[in-house]
């Protein structure tokens, strides 16, 4: 069975310069163990779709659609069912660790409040628990580690104990919003593999949100690549980085500077501006930048599907 | 080729920074730059790399005079910087220039585009006529990607890619020999990065430029780079040619921060990362002895621990500071 | 549809072609349109514009004159056909006219002391943030001093030595609220110094009076002008107060505070007299506090202010 299923996700916002449909019609589906990675730049939802599901969009968002997880329709709780399922079923980190810790508070405060409040532990008990965190975490010398402020900690330091934050309950389902973009490369490493380590120990399933592909490649098995708010392509990590069949997805891995390219050659990359939600061109969404579009793409493109369930809207079949 | 414009020499650039209460505040010296020293040639791109605390920004900015160094020296042309008078330093600043990392907020919010681009063409030629402003504005948009009839605009009104090109045009204006690029691609889309990274390179190529390249994302830097120089809490740990050192690095921190990359193959990623470092990184305030990196080398012995090494030249022209460079072989495998 | 070629945006036989310029949109133009979305600053402005003309004219239109003493009718309830709609004071002064021309002193000492402190408050603060180290030391530590000087005990010296001119009441007030100004101006542009933009400039070579001019400046203008507009209220009610204690201006010039003080002598047997230039004060108050709000929420959070 699905631990998560998203079901047609809409989301829009309310703006003074009109109405912007952050997420449209968005499908995918997570099973226990899995580790999605939802890529895509600026504009492309994937951020909104997370919040969504968290129930933490702002006040001028509408959510409509299905996010059932294990049968139960996230989208139609009510705040007090959806804090049950928060940080200990479903657990979240943010990409910048500095605001999200609560600077005023030892870290121990932290995280003792969170296994607390779920799972009713006495305070000894979350205590021991938060210094077991930190420890697969890695972070040295636990102990003395929960009684110090965020700002003590370097930024590695602290998106491990936001890692530990969110794996304190166990859940079954850890959502990361660009976990490593803040942070330097070695420390990326670090994060990636503590995230996949852990996983594989505790069975958490994983979505991952990041612009990064090199990130994704080590880390998922699953793609899913969004553009202006909708599914543009969806597939194993395979499919999607050694066939590419959207021509955006097939734009990004090109132009991302890697090493193991030749480097002479001229960096190929997308033309034009990254997607104005409040116009978009009818028809497929990335006509404007697209280097193969056609007459055809003034329609909304139909989602094709392969037998190896490798999906991607586009009008084009084939490999590149 | 040996036409060289810049010479840095021992630079250093220290902060005091005080910490504790009334009765016995701590004052520590962070040195945010320590003794670094290189040339660069006319036409040439030297690619900056390191992690953060490692010093780069404020070596950016000491290049161009915008702090003070406390020790060492900036030639520019054989003209020590430092040395010049507010007026003479404030004249030589056409050659030199800057781009920053945060496209958005280094445009005046409040200022059309041309009026951002003439700036720097107002502060030297005050008396230069409108109509030859608004030619060049518009010209150098064209030279950046931009459209002309966007002039009025404001800064708000971009993307960010845009605001970049808005930036840069903005460094061309005067026509520099010398752009210090700070982190000039770190807060765009991964799309867009190529766009900007393509264009610098053909500008640079057109007119000639020196470019200064910082980054932390070593993948960016090699594409643009004749050089690279690894930086590591205020050190030059490494200064090779591009294809030295992505092939075979001198220094055991750049072979860390190649294994560190992260590569977007799943079955090149999927294959355990060693990176070899071990502990995190120190803070500033407070670096190890001798070596600075010591103490997450992998390769470090005893010596590292007392002897700071010096930045060293190796037979093909790459510049290291390790002990043990000639014994090690750090080539990259299978990349 | 035109494709663009490589890596760079246009076409350049389309740029060869599209010559017109467009439009920018300013970024106050975004904070304008916001701020008509607001309907109590809408309503407020519409109202303070009445209120403007009503002092400004309605003196000239009414038929008696402030210092005009009826005495048939003293201390005279509203009414129509006494044709003093508002009523009269114990003198027999038309009620409505005096709070007519009362309202021109107050709202002119608003203004003008408000124009007054953030002339003085803005480059003061400017200068003081923008050179920092031992400059803005000692240019806030005279704030300081000046601060701590007992405004009252200040006033009344002012008015002993110089008498109770209205010009004086400008002075007092605009000395002490350019110091507000100036702090929270040093405190902006303490923060605008350090932005990428001016560091862009200094990196071409402007000036420090130039930068201050042209990036320093019209990035506090957001923050000024809404801190003026919250000023207004305040000093107007400053200067109430100094006229309630006798302090204010002198007869026969009248402001809302010299006739509110004035009405509350009265306030048990002719109520009119306290509770038409009070509603009227009140009134203004609330409008200036409203849309003072509305260009807060206007230029927030998106502009830089």
């Amino acid at each position: 069975m699905a631990l998560l299923e998203v079901k047609d996700l809409d989301v829009g916002f309310c703006t003074p310069e009109g109405e912007v449909h952050a997420v449209n019609k968005l499908n995918f589906s997570l099973k226990a163990g899995d580790a999605l990675a939802i890529v895509g730049e600026s504009g492309s939802g994937k951020t909104q779709t997370v919040m969504a599901l968290m129930g933490l969009l702002a006040d001028n968002g509408r959510v409509n659609g299905q996010a059932l997880f294990k049968g139960e329709d996230l989208l139609k709780m009510s705040t007090t069912e959806l804090n049950k399922h928060r940080g200990r079923e479903i657990a979240m980190i943010f990409q910048d660790p500095l605001t999200s810790l609560n600077p005023y508070l030892r870290i121990g405060k932290q995280m003792i409040e969170v296994v607390r409040h779920h799972q009713g532990l006495s305070k000894a008990e979350a205590r021991a628990h938060a210094v077991e965190m930190l420890r697969a975490v890695r972070i040295p010398d636990p102990e003395r580690r929960l009684r110090q402020y965020p700002h003590e900690f370097s930024g590695g330091m602290r998106q491990r104990v936001m890692v530990a934050m969110g794996l304190l309950c166990e859940p079954d389902l850890l959502i990361a919003d660009e976990p490593t973009t803040a942070l330097d490369v070695t420390v990326q490493v670090q994060i990636s593999h503590l995230m996949g380590e852990l996983r594989k120990k505790s069975n958490t399933a994983i979505i991952l949100i990041t612009h990064d592909l090199g990130v994704v490649a080590g880390l998922c098995e699953r793609v899913l690549v969004m553009y202006a708010g909708e599914a543009v392509e969806c597939g194993s990590a395979e499919q999607i980085f050694y066939d590419p069949r959207h021509p955006y997805t097939q734009g990004l891995l090109e132009s991302v500077p890697r090493l193991d390219r030749p480097d002479d050659k001229e960096l190929h990359a997308i033309p034009g501006n990254p997607p104005n939600l409040l116009s978009l061109p009818k028809g497929c969404k990335f006509r404007d930048r697209c280097p193969k579009a056609h007459e055809a793409c003034k329609d909304k493109p139909p989602m094709q599907l392969t037998e190896d369930r490798h999906a991607y809207r586009c009008f084009l079949s084939g490999p590149a | 080729m040996n036409d060289r414009v810049l010479r840095v020499q021992d630079l250093t650039v220290d902060f005091t920074v005080r910490e504790g209460g009334l009765v016995r505040p701590k004052t520590y010296v962070l040195k945010a730059v320590n003794g670094v020293s290189f040339d660069l040639n006319a036409g040439e791109t030297l690619g900056i790399v390191g992690e953060s605390g490692c010093g780069k920004s404020t070596l950016a900015r000491a290049l161009l005079a915008l702090i003070k160094p406390s020790r060492g020296r900036v030639l520019w042309m054989g003209e020590d910087l430092n040395k010049l008078d507010e007026e003479a330093l404030r004249k030589k600043r056409e050659d030199l220039q800057i781009v920053f990392q945060d496209p958005l907020a280094a445009l005046n919010p409040r200022m059309t585009v041309r009026d951002i681009i003439a700036e720097p063409l107002w502060t030297f030629f005050p008396k230069i006529a409108r109509v030859q402003v608004d030619e060049r504005v518009r010209g150098m948009m064209k030279m950046v990607g931009l459209l002309p009839n966007q002039v009025n605009r404001y800064p708000h009104e971009f993307s960010g890619g845009q605001c970049q090109r808005i930036g840069i045009a903005r460094a061309l204006v005067l026509n520099p020999k010398l752009v210090v690029c700070d982190e000039p691609v770190s807060a765009l889309d991964v799309s867009i990065q190529a766009q900007i990274i393509n264009l610098l390179k053909s500008l640079q190529k057109k007119l000639n430029l020196s470019l200064v390249f910082i980054a932390h994302d070593l993948s960016v830097v090699k594409h643009i780079s004749d050089r690279v120089m690894v930086m590591y809490l205020g050190r030059a740990m490494e200064i090779s040619y591009r294809d030295h050192l992505y092939k075979r690095p001198l220094h055991p921190y750049t072979s860390a921060l190649i294994k560190a990359v992260p590569v977007p193959d799943p079955k090149l990623a999927r294959s355990a990362v060693d990176t070899g470092l071990t502990g995190d990184m120190p803070s500033p305030l407070d670096p190890p002895s001798g070596c600075v990196f010591h103490s997450r080398c992998p390769y470090s012995v005893k010596r590292c621990q007392l002897e700071v090494p010096a930045l060293r030249r190796m037979e093909n022209g790459d510049w290291v500071a390790c002990h043990r460079a000639e014994e090690l072989d750090l080539t990259i495998k299978a990349c | 549809m035109t494709k663009s070629t490589e890596n760079s945006v246009i076409d350049p036989f389309e740029a060869a072609l599209s010559v017109r310029d467009v439009k920018g949109r300013a970024p106050w133009e975004d904070a304008w349109h916001r701020l008509l979305k607001n309907r109590a600053a809408v309503y407020s402005a519409f109202i303070m514009a009445i209120m403007l003309l009503l002092v400004v004219f309605g003196p000239m239109l009414i038929s008696w004159e402030s210092d005009f003493t009826d005495w048939d009718h003293t201390s005279s309830p509203p009414s129509v056909e006494s044709g003093h709609w508002f009523g009269t004071d114990a003198v027999g002064r038309d009620i409505l006219v005096r709070t007519l021309e009362g309202g021109r002193i107050s709202l002119l000492v608003g203004l003008v002391a408000t124009i007054v402190s953030l002339l003085i408050g803005v480059s003061y603060g400017a200068v003081a943030g923008y050179f920092g180290g031992p400059t803005d030391r000692m240019m806030m530590r005279v704030v300081d001093i000046i601060y701590a000087l007992p405004f009252m005990f200040f006033v009344i010296l002012l008015m002993v030595v110089f008498g109770r001119h209205i010009l004086f009441i400008f002075l007092a007030i605009g000395a002490v609220n350019w110091l507000d100004m100036a702090r929270i101006v040093r405190g902006q542009t303490l923060s605008l110094k350090n932005t990428e933009f001016v560091e862009a400039a200094r990196a071409c070579g402007v000036g420090d009076w130039a930068i201050i001019r042209r990036h320093i400046i019209p990035n506090l203008l957001g923050l000024v002008i809404v801190y003026a507009t919250l000023t207004i209220p305040q000093v107007i009610l400053l200067e109430s107060f100094l006229s309630f204690l006798g302090l204010g201006v002198q007869e026969p010039m009248s402001s809302w505070g010299a006739l509110v003080a004035d009405g509350v002598q009265d306030m048990e047997s002719a109520p009119w007299t306290l509770i038409v230039p009070a509603v009227f004060l009140t009134i203004t108050l609330y409008c200036f506090n409203y849309i003072g709000d509305g260009l807060r929420d206007a230029f927030d959070p998106k502009d830089r202010l």
